[in-house]
C-alpha cells in the first residue's frame, strides 16, 4: 500500500479501545482520571491508535530489533568513592521529611 | 542592522561570535551584555513569554566573574561572558526545574546538569529558564502548565515546541544562545518556524545527566542559536564524553568550529547532497518548499551536487516513534510518585490515604492531558498482548529506518529536507488534535530513532504568510561537523541573496514595558 508521512491516520485499521480500558491503563499507570477525562481521552486514544496501527506487519521477523542507535553494550566505571548529595540535598525538594529521611503516607493496607 | 551615530549600540543583536569578539578586545564588559539582555527581556517577555524563571542575580554574579578574569588576562575560553538561556528540562542547581509541568512547580534541583555544568564552567552567565511544553511533549509550547510561548514573528502563532522558550528568546534577541532538547524534533522545528538555527547533535554526542528524560534512546541537548557559527562554539563547549552518562560516546568531538569557518568559505565542490524523496511534496506547505527549492539551488551554485534519493521506511518514522516515545515515557515519568520530590496531593475526602492513592491523585493533578495521553498509550504499548504487535515491530521499523539512513549515505554526504511542513501555525489550532500536532515531526523523527545529526537553519520566508520557512540538513553519526559546513556555506548564500540576516525583519516587539511572567 503506497503511503506518504502525510497519510498516518489513513490506515483504516479498526482499534477497539473501549472508556473501560482506558480506565483500566490509567489504574496501571497510577493516575486518578475523572469521568470527564476518560469521556475526553478515550476517543482521543483510539484515533492515536489507529493511526500508528499502520505499522503492524511492516517488518518481517527476519528484522531485528533496535533498542537503542548506538550500539553501546554495558559501561562500567571504577569502583572508588566520588562526591555525592548530602542527606540534606537530597532531601531538599521532599514534600515531608522525618529524621533525615523522606517520609511517605502509608505503603500497607490496614489487613496487612 | 546600522546603528547610528546617536544612538548608542544594541549588544542584544549581536551574534555570539560577535559578543566574543568585543569582549576580547574590551569593547565591552559582560556585565553591561547581560543586563542588556535582562532589560531586553524586562520589555519583551511580556509579550513573548519564552522565560519561565529570569535570574537576574545570578546572571550579574557570573558575569562580574567574568569580567574579572578577562581583567586578570584569563578567560576561561571564547564564550566567557557571553550569557545563555537553558530550557526548563535540563537541572540547575539553585534555579527552578519544571520541564513546564505543575508537577515539578517549586522543584529546586540540588545538582547540575553536565550541559548547564560545562556552561558555567565555560563562563556563560544563565540568564534563566525557558518555556517548553510539558515534559517536552508537543510541537507548539502551548502544552506548558504556565502558558504558551509566542512566536516573536507574529505573538497570535506558535514558537513551535517542545522548545519554543528557547527558540523564542533567541529570535526575539532576548538570548544570543539558548540550549534546547529534541526527542523528535524540539529544537529543529521551533527553529524552523522562528528563523533560528537549531542543531540535534549526533545521540551520545552531547551528555544527558541531569537532562529530564522523556525517551532516554531519543533525548539529545544542543544549540539554539541565530547563526551556524554561534551553533558550532556552544556545541564544542557542551559536547564531549561525559562518564556520568552511560550512552556517551568517548570519542573526540569533530571540529566544528572550524568546519563552520570552512563552510562559509562558500565553495562545497565535490559535496553530494541527497534529497529525501519521502520527505516533501503531499503535506508540505507551498511556500515552504519554494523556499526549500532555492536552497538546493544555492547549494547546486556552490559546487554541491544534488541527487535525489529515497528512503522508502520514513513512511512509517511517525507511527514507530509514537510507540516507541510514549512507552519510554511512560516508564520514564513513573519516577514522579508524590514521594521523594515533586508535587505531593492528598485525595478528598480519604482518611489516612495509602502511598498508592496519593499517588494516583498527585499525578492527576500534576500532569497535563498530553502527558497523561502518551503515559496512557505507552502503558497500553507494553501491555502483554499488544507488547510485539506495537512496541516490538516500532523497534523493527526503527532498524529499518537505520538501514535506509546507512544506504543513503553510503550514496551522499548529507541528507536534506524541509524541516516543518508548514510555517507556524495559529495558537490554538491544533491544541486539541493530537494526530495533526504530531504531524509536524514527520521530517525531523527519522534522525531521532537513528541517532544521526541533523541541523535547520532558515531557509526565508513563505510568500503566503510571510513566515519562516527551515531547511534541515542530516548526517551520519559522529559526522556532525558535516552539517556545520553545509549550514555555513547555504547561510552565507543565503545572507548575501537575503542582503542581511532574516531575524533583521522580525517585527519590533517593545510595545509596552512588562515585567516578565
Amino acid at each position: 500500500m503506497p503511503q506518504t508521512p502525510g497519510s498516518i491516520g489513513s490506515s483504516g485499521a479498526r482499534v477497539e479501545i473501549t472508556r473501560d480500558e482506558v480506565a483500566h491503563l490509567a489504574d496501571l499507570a497510577r493516575i486518578e482520571l475523572s469521568d470527564a477525562e476518560l469521556d475526553h481521552l478515550a476517543p482521543q486514544l483510539r484515533v492515536i491508535l489507529e493511526s500508528v496501527a499502520s505499522i503492524t506487519g511492516v517488518a518481517g521477523d527476519d528484522v531485528p530489533h533496535t533498542s537503542h542507535a548506538i550500539g553501546l553494550t554495558n559501561v562500567f566505571r571504577d569502583d572508588v568513592v566520588a562526591p555525592c548529595l548530602t542527606a540534606e540535598e537530597a532531601l531538599s525538594g521532599a514534600p515531608a521529611q522525618e529524621q533525615q529521611r523522606f517520609s511517605v503516607p502509608r505503603i500497607l493496607g490496614d489487613e496487612q | 542592522m546600522s546603528a547610528s551615530t546617536s544612538t548608542p549600540v544594541d549588544w542584544t543583536r549581536r551574534t555570539a561570535a560577535e559578543l566574543a569578539d568585543a569582549l576580547a578586545v574590551g569593547e565591552v564588559t559582560s556585565v553591561e551584555l547581560t543586563q542588556a539582555h535582562l532589560d531586553r527581556i524586562a520589555a519583551v517577555d511580556g509579550d513573548v513569554h519564552a522565560f519561565l524563571h529570569v535570574d537576574t542575580d545570578g546572571a550579574l554574579a557570573a558575569a562580574a566573574a567574568a569580567d574579572e578574569r578577562r581583567r586578570g588576562g584569563e578567560p576561561r575560553g571564547r564564550l566567557d561572558g557571553v550569557p545563555i538561556a537553558v530550557k526548563d528540562v535540563l537541572a540547575t542547581r539553585g534555579l527552578p526545574t519544571t520541564c513546564g509541568s505543575k508537577i515539578l512547580e517549586g522543584w529546586v534541583p540540588p545538582y547540575d546538569a553536565t550541559v548547564v555544568a560545562r556552561l558555567r564552567a565555560a563562563g556563560l552567565p544563565l540568564l534563566g529558564k525557558t518555556n517548553m511544553d510539558e515534559f517536552a511533549m508537543g510541537s507548539s509550547t502551548e502544552h506548558s502548565a504556565y502558558g504558551p510561548t509566542h512566536n516573536p514573528w507574529d505573538l497570535d502563532r506558535i514558537p513551535g515546541g517542545s522548545g519554543g522558550g528557547s527558540a523564542a528568546a533567541v529570535a526575539a534577541f532576548e538570548a544570543p544562545l539558548a540550549i534546547g532538547t529534541d526527542t523528535g524534533g524540539s529544537i529543529r522545528q521551533p527553529g524552523a518556524v522562528t528563523g533560528t538555527v537549531g542543531v540535534k547533535p549526533t545521540y551520545g554526542g552531547v551528555s544527558r545527566y541531569g537532562l529530564v528524560a522523556l525517551a532516554n534512546s531519543l533525548d539529545q541537548a544542543g544549540p539554539v542559536t541565530r547563526t551556524v557559527l554561534d551553533s558550532a562554539l556552544l556545541h564544542e563547549v557542551i559536547g564531549g564524553h561525559d562518564p556520568r552518562d552511560s550512552t556517551s560516546i568517548d570519542e573526540p568531538l569533530p571540529a566544528l568550529v572550524d568546519a563552520a569557518r570552512k563552510g562559509t568559505d562558500g565553495d562545497l565542490s565535490g559535496l553530494r547532497v541527497g534529497v529525501i524523496a519521502e520527505l516533501s511534496g503531499k503535506g508540505y506547505q507551498a511556500g515552504v518548499l519554494a523556499r526549500f527549492s532555492e536552497s538546493l539551488d544555492l547549494l547546486r551554485a556552490a559546487g554541491a551536487e544534488v541527487v535525489e534519493v529515497s528512503c522508502p521506511n520514513f513512511v512509517h518514522a511517525l507511527a514507530a516513534y509514537y510507540l516507541i516515545l510514549p512507552a519510554e515515557a511512560s516508564s520514564n515519568l513513573a519516577k514522579f510518585d508524590a514521594m521523594r520530590y515533586g508535587l505531593r496531593v492528598l485525595p478528598d475526602g480519604v482518611e489516612s490515604p495509602s502511598a498508592e492513592e496519593v499517588m494516583r491523585a498527585s499525578r492527576d493533578a500534576g500532569f497535563g492531558d498530553e502527558v497523561k495521553r502518551r503515559i496512557i498509550l505507552g502503558t497500553y504499548a507494553l501491555s502483554s498482548g499488544y507488547y510485539e504487535a506495537y512496541y516490538g515491530t516500532a523497534q523493527k521499523v526503527r532498524t529499518l529506518i537505520s538501514r535506509d539512513f546507512e544506504a543513503a549515505f553510503a550514496q551522499v554526504d548529507v541528507l536534506v529536507s524541509p524541516t516543518a511542513p508548514t510555517t507556524a501555525f495559529k495558537l490554538g489550532e491544533k491544541l486539541d488534535d493530537p494526530i495533526a500536532m504530531y504531524l509536524n515531526d514527520l521530517a525531523t523523527i527519522p534522525a531521532n530513532l537513528a541517532g544521526v545529526p541533523g541541523m535547520s537553519l532558515p531557509s526565508g520566508l513563505a510568500d503566503e504568510d510571510g513566515l519562516p520557512a527551515g531547511f534541515q540538513i542530516l548526517a551520519p553519526a559522529l559526522a556532525d561537523d558535516r552539517l556545520y559546513r553545509v549550514g555555513a556555506a547555504l547561510e552565507a548564500a543565503l545572507l548575501a541573496k537575503w542582503g542581511g540576516p532574516l531575524l533583521d525583519r522580525v517585527p519590533e516587539l517593545s510595545r509596552n514595558e512588562r515585567a516578565p511572567r
